[in-house]
């Protein structure tokens, strides 16, 4: 109690300096846990739209389906079985036939992909329903934001797709935008097509085909389904997983100079403190401390900059936290840059155990910063300290 | 001699070790201090003077022989021992003042308290009366940076005082001021020395020093030249 104390009147005396090094740790906490919460705010809200946009609760792929390999894309389909189209019919499963195609926008010529989906389907938020609003003379089609702006495409307006069917056949159409989503999911976006399921069966000469299928949430299949490879959320997820992780390693790095950067500024307090306190240190061993106290005694006033910046950290981050957590942080089109499935406002995620781990993590590192140079004070002979003109 | 023995060195030797061989800063000392002496040791510099009051105030051991203070042999004591005895029995003065430079003169006076774990009201009882002893109540907000070298010295002689040592031992403790301030504190310190007792031991070379005190004992090169009662 009388080293806390005496240790608190040391850092009261030090004042301004004092302050700097606490308020610049503080800040360094703040940052730390407010990075963390961005990160699992993306991860979370990333998953969410992709689940919501994409996988739904899971997916059966075609065995020869791979999204990386386009090669092997012409052969990925085959139909569905008696048990899969009762799933579709229960609405319980949707299938989604995916293909490989040209268009031409105004006279440009892009690779894309057509996606067939079932207009009357709720598993996915694709707005299919809109394709049951086409004009029986162009295929509808939906597209997303960042294609259109690709494209230089608009709702309602027409362009030609190209296709070559199963039996090697080449044919051509004339499409119509009847809608662009609005998606933070750039993979059901850039360069896809969506069009009504049995128009693509249709054109490409393979009824009741599909390439994958996607689940409802909740539904799990009961058995093997043959010919199909199931890919639960967990692998379909391994991707943003991987994604948010490599972010979050640029932000470590980030965070560890920062803390790298407060630390210094304590170490070096401390340290230089040994040095130019060295006549005060004797005259606490002349006054009764044994050196160890006295090495206790700074140990204990540079874990009080930890302290004094976790307190400081608490009164101004917590509001701010709570703050962004509910009205999230608008980042506008800037996301689009982070190659991730995230709307323009991100909603930071942060959790009183990470927290907690944060805070714990950064004090231990100060105690130990402060701990280092004070075990200088243990070695120290009193008469020598007294006799040093600092 | 004026009560019992407090002091007492018998052939008390201290050597510094150099690049390959010895330094010897004292050499064979033996001398006894009664409790209330106002003693000093005086020499040139280099005597020894002040390496036998780090010794006696047990912030050095002695290499060789034997150093009693207040019944505690030096060269035994554990380094927590000796902070015990120095923080319940002796007091320090020391040229450069030492005063806690963040504290508050009221602060400094207290802290030898708070290591005695004195309760706080008998604590400012005890640090106003140690700040009237040297007549600087009226500074006792006031930081060392704002206070004048004669006053840091009262300071110091009230922080050595506050918690009433059996002994008081001050390192050149005017030499680091005018004449009139180096009368001032010395008068304090005597004063004290006669209304409660406290032996006190200098070391100095100071002419002022020497004509305050009862007992003077000289050093040269190490060895106890001459030992004078006044």
């Amino acid at each position: 109690m009388i080293n806390l104390k005496l240790a608190w009147r040391n850092i009261r005396g030090a004042g301004i300096r004092a302050i700097l090094n606490s308020l610049v740790l503080s800040l360094v906490i703040v940052i730390i846990i407010w990075m963390q919460g961005l990160y699992d705010g993306m991860s979370e809200q990333m998953s969410r739209a992709m689940i919501d946009m994409e996988l739904g609760g899971g997916q059966l792929w075609h065995p020869a389906y791979d999204p990386y390999n386009p090669m092997e894309l012409p052969d990925a389909h085959q139909p569905l079985s008696d048990k899969l189209k009762k799933y579709v019919a229960e609405g319980k499963i949707t299938p989604i036939l995916v293909v490989q195609g040209t268009m031409y926008p105004h006279g440009r010529m892009q690779a894309i992909f057509f996606r067939g989906i079932d207009p009357s389907q709720d598993i996915i938020q694709v707005p299919s329903r809109h394709l049951d609003n086409g004009d029986g003379y162009s295929i509808p089609v939906i597209i997303g934001k960042r294609m259109a702006e690709n494209s230089n495409l608009k709702e309602g307006e027409t362009f030609t797709i190209q296709w070559r069917n199963a039996e090697g056949v080449y044919d051509a159409a004339d499409a119509k935008v009847i809608h662009i989503m609005d998606t933070p999911v750039s993979t059901v976006d850039i360069g896809q097509v969506w069009m009504p399921l049995n128009q693509l069966q249709s054109m490409m000469a393979l009824p009741d085909a599909a390439t994958l299928i996607i689940s409802k949430a909740d539904f799990e299949f009961s058995g093997e389904i043959i010919g199909w490879d199931f890919k639960p959320l967990s692998f379909l997820l391994k991707e943003v997983e991987a994604l948010v992780k490599s972010k979050q390693g640029g932000g470590m790095l980030m965070s560890i100079v920062l803390l790298f950067l407060a630390l210094i500024a304590i170490f070096d307090t401390q340290l230089l403190a040994v040095f130019r306190r060295k006549r005060e240190i004797g005259m606490l061993i002349a006054m009764g401390m044994t050196p160890r106290q006295v090495g206790r005694l700074f140990t204990l006033e540079g874990s009080l900059y930890g302290i004094i910046a976790i307190a400081m950290s608490a009164i101004y981050g917590i509001p701010l936290m709570i703050w962004t957590q509910v009205n999230g942080l608008y980042f506008g089109d800037m996301m689009d840059d982070f190659g991730m499935a995230l709307g323009n406002t991100l909603y930071p995620i942060y959790t009183v155990s990470k927290t907690l781990a944060i805070v714990i993590t950064i004090f231990l590192i100060v105690l130990f910063v402060s701990y280092y140079p004070a075990r200088k004070i243990a070695k120290m002979n009193p008469t020598d300290a007294l006799r040093t003109n600092t | 001699m004026t009560g019992k023995i407090i002091i007492e060195t018998k052939s008390l030797v201290k050597q510094f070790s150099m690049a390959e061989s010895f330094f010897t800063a004292l050499d064979s000392i033996d001398f006894t201090m009664n409790e209330g002496e106002f003693t000093g040791l005086i020499g040139p510099s280099g005597s020894g003077k002040t390496t036998l009051l780090n010794i006696i105030g047990s912030l050095d051991k002695p290499s060789k022989g034997e150093a009693l203070v207040l019944g505690e042999s030096i060269g035994t004591l554990s380094a927590k021992a000796s902070a015990a005895l120095r923080n319940r029995s002796i007091g320090f003065i020391f040229q450069n003042f030492n005063l806690l430079p963040v504290y508050t003169v009221y602060e400094n006076v207290e802290f030898p308290l708070l290591l005695l774990g004195v309760e706080a009201e008998e604590r400012r009882v005890m640090v106003e009366e140690a700040l009237r002893w040297v007549d600087l109540l009226d500074k006792r907000n006031s930081r060392p940076g704002q206070i004048s070298g004669g006053q840091a010295q009262r300071v110091a002689i009230a922080r050595a005082m506050v918690k009433k040592p059996r002994l008081v031992l001050a390192d050149e403790p005017t030499a680091n001021l005018d004449a009139a301030n180096s009368h001032h504190i010395l008068q304090t310190m005597k004063k004290l020395n006669e209304d409660l007792g406290t032996t006190f031991l200098f070391s100095t070379h100071d002419e002022k020093v020497m004509t305050y005190l009862k007992r003077r004992i000289f050093l040269v090169d190490g060895k106890i030249d001459r030992d004078e009662r006044v």
